[in-house]
Order: C-alpha cells, then sequence, then structure tokens
C-alpha cells in the first residue's frame, strides 16, 4: 500500500506542474489587462507603466511564471490584483463558509439517498423502485439555479420562512440559528443533485450484494427477511457507498460556484467569481491550484478507501 | 507448404470476419457460444441493431425520451419557421404578462418569450451536438491510438488526461470563456477541450482488453494496416459505452451551456439562451411577480436535460444488459 501511495504522490507533482502551467498559460491569453481593469482612463500612461512593472506584468511568460513558481514554493501566494491583500489570507476567509455549505450538503444527501437507495434495491423492478430511478433522474437533471430560484420564490416570497441569500441576517444578532436558516436553501439545492446520483448508486451496490449466494444461505437457515437485508446485506453494501463519498467533494465544489452565486453565500464559488470578473490572476492561480489539489487528494483517498472497503482490489 | 498457408490464412480470415462483426453480440449473449449462429453472421449489424432496439423499447422512461429529445430537435431545426415574432424584435410592452399576441408573455426589454424560448432551443441543442461531436471523436481517435501503441505514448496520453481530469470542470470552464471571450463558438470549444479525457480513458480501457483477442491477433497476422483494424475491428466493437457516454454528455453540455450563460460566461444577449434568460430572473421582483420570464426557460432545460439523460439511461440498459 505504501508504495502504491508513494507512487501516485509522486506521479501528482508533474501533474500539479502541468496544471500550473496551463493556468498560467490561459490568464495570459486573456486580452484585458488587470491594471487597465482598474484604474480611470485619465491616469497618464508612464503611471500605468509603472504600476504594470509593480505587478511584474512587463516581463516575459517565462520570467513571471517563474517568479509565481518560486514565490509558490516559498510558501507564498502572492497578492491579490484588486484588493492587494494576501491571496492565502482571502481563500482562508472564504473556505470555512464554503466547506460548511459542501458538508452539510452531503450530509443531507447521504440521509436522503441512503435509506431511499436501500428501499429502493429491496423492492427491485416494483413501482417504488422505478418512481425513485424516475425522481433520482429529476434530481440529476434540474439545473441548480432554476432548482435555486424556485427555493427562494417558494419559501421566501410565498412564505417568507428562510432569508433570500447571504450567511448572516444584516444588523441582526448572528449566531447559529441564523446561520442555519441562512443554510437551509443553498445546502438543499447542492442536496439534491447529491441524491440523484447516488440513489442509483446505493440502489446498485445494494442489488450486488442482494444476490450473493451468503444471503441465500442466510435466508435457507431461516433468518427474518428483515435481518437479512438490515444487517447482513446493508453492511456489505454500505461499504462501497461510504468510499465513493470522495468523488462527491470536486462536484460540490463546482456546484458551489452557482449555488454560492445565487444565494450570495460569502465562499470560494463566490470569490472565483469576482476574482474571473476583475481578472484577479493571483488569486485566480491559487484557486485554480487549491481545487486541483482538492480534486487528486481525493481521488487518491476513494481510491485507498476502495481497497480497505474490499481487499480484494489490491493497487500496486 | 503453399497450400497450408493459405489455408492459416483463410482461417484467421475467417476467425476475423465472425468476431469482428459478433464479437459485441458474442459478448452479450454468452448463450449463444462463439461460433455466431448463421443469421447473425449474414447480417451482424441488422441482427444486433434488432436487439439492442428490443430492450430500448422496453424502457418506458427512455422512449419518451426519445419522443421529446425527437421533438426538441424537430422545434431546433425549425425554429425560424416555428417562432411567433422575431426572437430579438422590440416592443413596447416591457414585461407584459401573456396575451393572446404574446403567449408567454414579453421580456424586461419588450422581447417575445415564446420566440426566445424557441430561438434558446436552438443554442442549447447546437451547443450539446456539436460539444459532443468534438470531443467524442478527438478523445475516441485519443484513447484508440494510446491504447493500441501503447509504450511511452500510452504513458504520456494519461498523464495530460490526468491533468486535464484534475482541473474542477466548471472553474476552468469559467475562467478560460473568460479569458477567450464568450461566444458560442468559445463556449463548444472550452466544453470539449475539457471533456475528451474522460472518453479517451474509456476507450483506451475497452480497446486495452479487445487488443489482446485472437481476432485482432489474427488481422494483425495477415498484415492489415493499423486503421483498417482500428476502425474495422477494433471500434465497432467498443461502440456501446462511447454512445452512451455521448448522450450523457449532449445533456450535461447543454446543463454547462446553461450554467455559464447564467453566470454571463456564455451565450451573450441579445442572442437567446435559457442560461441568460433565467440570469435576467434574479431580481425579486421578476421572482414574484413576473414567472413568464423564468419558470418556462428553466421547465424546458429540465426537461430537454431529464429526456436525454433518460435515453441515456435506456441505451446503457440496452447495449449493456449484463447491468
Amino acid at each position: 500500500m505504501l508504495p502504491y501511495i508513494t507512487r501516485r504522490l509522486l506521479i501528482s507533482i508533474p501533474v500539479l506542474l502541468g496544471i500550473t502551467v496551463i493556468s498560467f498559460i490561459i490568464m495570459k491569453l486573456a486580452p484585458g489587462n488587470p491594471v487597465d481593469m482598474l484604474i480611470d482612463p485619465n491616469t497618464p500612461p508612464e503611471l500605468l507603466d509603472a504600476k504594470k512593472e509593480m505587478l511584474g506584468l512587463n516581463s516575459s511568460f517565462i520570467v513571471q511564471y517563474w517568479h509565481w513558481l518560486s514565490g509558490l514554493l516559498h510558501g507564498q501566494l502572492g497578492y491579490s490584483f484588486s484588493s492587494y491583500a494576501p491571496v492565502a489570507g482571502m481563500i482562508g476567509e472564504r473556505i470555512g463558509p464554503t466547506l460548511l455549505l459542501a458538508l452539510t450538503a452531503l450530509l443531507i444527501g447521504l440521509l436522503i439517498a441512503i435509506p431511499l437507495g436501500i428501499a429502493s434495491a429491496v423492492r427491485h423492478n416494483k413501482a417504488f423502485d422505478h418512481t425513485m430511478t424516475g425522481l433520482a433522474f429529476v434530481g440529476l437533471s434540474i439545473p441548480p439555479f432554476f432548482l435555486g430560484l424556485g427555493l427562494i420564490y417558494l419559501f421566501t416570497l410565498k412564505v417568507h420562512w428562510l432569508p433570500t441569500g447571504g450567511m448572516s441576517t444584516l444588523g441582526g444578532e448572528g449566531g447559529i440559528g441564523d446561520t442555519l436558516r441562512h443554510l437551509i436553501l443553498p445546502a438543499s439545492v447542492l442536496a439534491v443533485g447529491i441524491v440523484g446520483k447516488k440513489i442509483r448508486y446505493i440502489r446498485a451496490s445494494m442489488l450486488d450484494v442482494l444476490g450473493q449466494e451468503y444471503l441465500r444461505t442466510a435466508r435457507a437457515k431461516g433468518v427474518k427477511e428483515s435481518l437479512v437485508v438490515y444487517k447482513h446485506a446493508l453492511r456489505n453494501a454500505l461499504l462501497p457507498i461510504l468510499t465513493v463519498i470522495g468523488t462527491e467533494i470536486p462536484v460540490l465544489l463546482g456546484g458551489s460556484i452557482l449555488v454560492e452565486q445565487i444565494f450570495q453565500w460569502p465562499g470560494i464559488g463566490q470569490l472565483t467569481m469576482q476574482s474571473i470578473l476583475s481578472r484577479d490572476y493571483p488569486t485566480l492561480m491559487a484557486l485554480n491550484l487549491a481545487a486541483a489539489i482538492v480534486v487528486m487528494a481525493s481521488n487518491l483517498v476513494t481510491d485507498i478507501l476502495y481497497s480497505f472497503a474490499d481487499p480484494r482490489i489490491q493497487y500496486r | 507448404m503453399r497450400v497450408s498457408e493459405l489455408e492459416l490464412q483463410d482461417a484467421a480470415a475467417g476467425l476475423l470476419e465472425s468476431s469482428s462483426s459478433g464479437a459485441l453480440l458474442r459478448q452479450q449473449t454468452d448463450s449463444r457460444g462463439t461460433g455466431a449462429s448463421n443469421d447473425i453472421e449474414t447480417s451482424p449489424s441488422a441482427g444486433l441493431f434488432r436487439q439492442v432496439a428490443g430492450r430500448f423499447v422496453k424502457h418506458r422512461l427512455a422512449v419518451i425520451g426519445l419522443v421529446v429529445t425527437s421533438l426538441l430537435i424537430v422545434i431546433g431545426i425549425l425554429a425560424p419557421l416555428l417562432t411567433p415574432h422575431s426572437p430579438y424584435a422590440v416592443t413596447a410592452s416591457f414585461s407584459a404578462a401573456p396575451s393572446g399576441d404574446h403567449w408567454l408573455g414579453t421580456d424586461q426589454v419588450g422581447r417575445d418569450v415564446l420566440s426566445r424560448l424557441i430561438a434558446a432551443s436552438r443554442v442549447s441543442l447546437i451547443v450539446g451536438f456539436s460539444t459532443v461531436g468534438l470531443y467524442i471523436t478527438f478523445g475516441t481517435l485519443v484513447g484508440l491510438i494510446s491504447a493500441y501503441v501503447g509504450g511511452w505514448l500510452d504513458m504520456i496520453v494519461m498523464r495530460v488526461t490526468d491533468m486535464f481530469m484534475a482541473f474542477p470542470f466548471l472553474m476552468v470552464i469559467l475562467v478560460v470563456v473568460s479569458a477567450l471571450g464568450a461566444s458560442l463558438n468559445t463556449i463548444i470549444i472550452v466544453l470539449a477541450l475539457f471533456s475528451w479525457p474522460a472518453v479517451a480513458r474509456l476507450v483506451r480501457s475497452s480497446i486495452l482488453s479487445l487488443k489482446q483477442l485472437d481476432y485482432i491477433k489474427a488481422g494483425r497476422a495477415l498484415g492489415y494496416s493499423a486503421p483498417r483494424i482500428w476502425f474495422r475491428h477494433l471500434l465497432p466493437n467498443a461502440l456501446g459505452p462511447i454512445i452512451v457516454n455521448a448522450t450523457f454528455g449532449i445533456a450535461s453540455a447543454i446543463m454547462s451551456e446553461a450554467g455559464l450563460s447564467f453566470l454571463g460566461m456564455g451565450v451573450q444577449p441579445p442572442a437567446a439562451s435559457w442560461g441568460n434568460m433565467l440570469s435576467d430572473a434574479q431580481s425579486l421582483t421578476v421572482l414574484t411577480d413576473q414567472p413568464w420570464l423564468w419558470v418556462p426557460a428553466g421547465t424546458m432545460l429540465l426537461i430537454t436535460v431529464l429526456a436525454i439523460n433518460f435515453v441515456g439511461d435506456g441505451l446503457r440498459d440496452a447495449l449493456d444488459p449484463k447491468r
């Protein structure tokens, strides 16, 4: 196992380097220039030039990339072009809300999907199973922004139960209760997508286990059907389900961009949109790199968990 | 000596023909055994098609999905003829409620919502089909050649796919589109650019197992050219998963385009897209008082993506009955 993990980590170094090069090229393809976006058009050109010099925009591509990379190796992510704050600090501020949103969504999603998926497998090919399959596809196919707008319409504008957006009431007391009220709608939107995907997966995993011979043996011994399903089958079906949670993390990260935008949730997704609009390259480079590391780490963790869940899977 | 060599060639050729056309079938219906029965050998593709179609029509939701998708395609093709008004024509009535003249009302600048909805269906389908066409072709070629050639080429290709797949999809697409400037062509190219690696991996893994089979070895022994083996003998047997992947890919490309347009990084006004129509509904007054501005666009998007996903599910069951 250890050699396998080491090899995966070693392979990830050139891959991550490649990602930073590609990201850098993409940023440089942009016709606009962050300095032009910032400063009012009456500024004398000498001043603009000095500004560009200060931000390092006048040197060649390779020099700029090298500068960025050596900064990274010294633990420096650079400073934002638009707010001049250290990028690491900006991301650090935003990561909490995004994690809160993503993990809540994951929890809600699994709490709904696991029982429904199991029930679907137990009632294989019955009306309930078909209904669940249909609903799972609706969950997968509903655009998050449409669902978000629909939920705001229902729960905020019609019945005034929940706030439209943000993370706390402006000028309010704050507190956990207030945050939770703001969390419900965006987390539900993300959770619907997870439920849609996971119901099918859990159903398949459970069906796989239900067809195993040891369950036939258990039934032949006269074990009660409920015990067969909930004790013998569930345990073996749940393990592979839990291992694939890692694959949801990148999806949640992408989904958070849309959802945070609709609900004005002050997280990484909103920071991404703001940085794109202001051509804040240092922030975008750091966000890209951080997201790529998260994606690769969750893939690796998923693979490792797989082999613990099913010792028949061996990695070399 | 000559004769036996010829015989060997004949045998090899026979093996090649019966297997390459029937391999998919054989893999699926093990009970038929290795020697594909006669009617299959005479018209293998017709028999296979009938089998797949037979399994597909049993999936009720998939059939409904196919009907809806076909209807949408017809609407998309005939869009310029179907729109009651020009989707760009500005009238004097802003945000007017649905009426006899404007069935779904007008938007904030007085354009007919129904006409824009129909025009947008064309945009969505163009994005869906062109993106998928582009990346399926490229991904298939890369996967096929990478697996067949193997060695260092395969190694490099796999690392490149690793790289592309480690990018968080929506985020990198937003960044690239904003860098290149949002337009229909940019969206299609960028979506394809970050979608091909999954196809390349899929094709690679099926080709890796297929190329070990005897009929491919026979093809090589007969001195067939590499492209002939690739396109006549390997690819047809790897087609099932590619078709399924492509179908789901159309749905997800349509969804991605809508997401980009919703964020203002996709199809730019005045061109209509379901995504940018929804994006106009982000104000609270529109949400509460003018549902015709956002409900129809979202519903069309949901129906389209759902229908295509059902078709994909039906195809998956039909092409891979083992599941």
